[in-house]
């Protein structure tokens, strides 16, 4: 790999233990972030279990073209991250910019087709509590736990979308490429968004299909 | 930048992750194929065995935790551990009541 610049900041005095301390930091930071989705999955688990067949039925009433399509989209946009974290890394800084600006704009599409997917979901009366269209309990549950997840991972996606922005604006100020280590946080943590997406697809959209 | 490095370079910045990404779409492709099919088996568990493998070719590949050192990976196990805990002692609860 090519020296990329470095940006050394206090305490450390050499930019490998810097780079070492930062990736060491962003993981304990993700392995939170899994216990605070494990959380929400374990209740998804405990309501499946209660009633099966009422939660399948309610699954059924997911849209699955949005879901397969916003699961593309965020595969493709953690392509995207990890050519422009690897180009900054090389020091390939008009590929960085390209790459980036993809993933920005892909994690717009991403937030546009699930507004296009709540906008249906209300229409259909899938939101519990207003003119709900099923009167199950495990109905209920699910579409509980699609709101919380989706709103939580939106919101999670979106402050992934502010992260590059900054990388971008650094860009725009000609100080990215001493932001390398940067790019790299900012990458683990939209492919750990990107990975949640994952999980939840086949939880939300693939339940209870034929 | 001579001819090797430009080579290498493209294998680390580009084709890498585009062949990692083909295999992302594949067992995408897979997935969909599979809930869709009417009358397969075991639906859910085939549906999240492909989310575990999608998501371990993002970890292992795109997030490079296969090139990380050890300190990096326990920290990486250490969420997916404890998360693990908390399921195992839900469920020995609720499966004993």
């Amino acid at each position: 790999m090519a020296t990329p610049p470095s940006a050394l900041h206090e305490p450390w005095r050499e930019p490998e233990r810097q780079h070492d301390a930062m990736v060491f930091g962003l993981w304990v930071f993700l392995a939170s972030e899994v216990l605070f989705f494990g959380g929400i999955l374990l209740t998804y688990a405990v309501a499946r279990h209660a009633d099966p067949q009422g939660f399948a039925a309610g699954a059924r009433a997911s849209d699955l073209f949005f879901g397969t399509l916003n699961t593309a989209v965020l595969m493709t946009s953690s392509l995207t991250m990890a050519v422009g974290e690897r180009a900054l890394k090389e020091g390939l800084v008009r590929w960085a910019r390209w790459a980036l600006i993809a993933t920005v704009l892909l994690g717009f599409a991403f937030l546009v087709f699930k507004g296009f997917e709540y906008r249906d979901d209300f229409e259909k009366h899938l939101v519990p509590g207003l003119d709900f269209r099923f009167t199950g309990r495990a109905e209920q549950l699910f579409w509980g736990f699609y709101w919380t997840a989706t709103v939580i991972h939106a919101i999670h996606l979106s402050v992934g979308i502010g992260a590059v922005g900054r990388l971008l604006l650094l860009d725009w100020r000609g100080e990215m490429p001493s932001h390398w280590m940067g790019a790299e946080a900012t990458a683990l943590y939209w492919h750990l968004v990107d990975i949640i997406w994952i999980l939840l697809y086949p939880l939300i959209y693939l339940t209870g299909r034929p | 930048m001579t001819g090797v490095d430009k080579r290498r370079v493209l294998r680390t910045v580009l084709l890498e992750p585009l062949i990692v990404w083909v295999g992302l779409c594949a067992v995408l492709a897979l997935t969909y194929a599979y809930a869709n099919w009417p009358g397969l088996p075991l639906k859910l568990s085939m549906s999240l065995l492909f989310a575990a493998i999608k998501g371990a070719l993002v970890v292992v590949f795109f997030m490079e935790l296969g090139k990380a050192s050890g300190i990096i990976r326990i920290a990486a196990a250490a969420g997916v551990l404890w998360a693990s805990f908390l399921f195992l002692l839900t469920f020995a609860d609720l499966l004993t009541r």
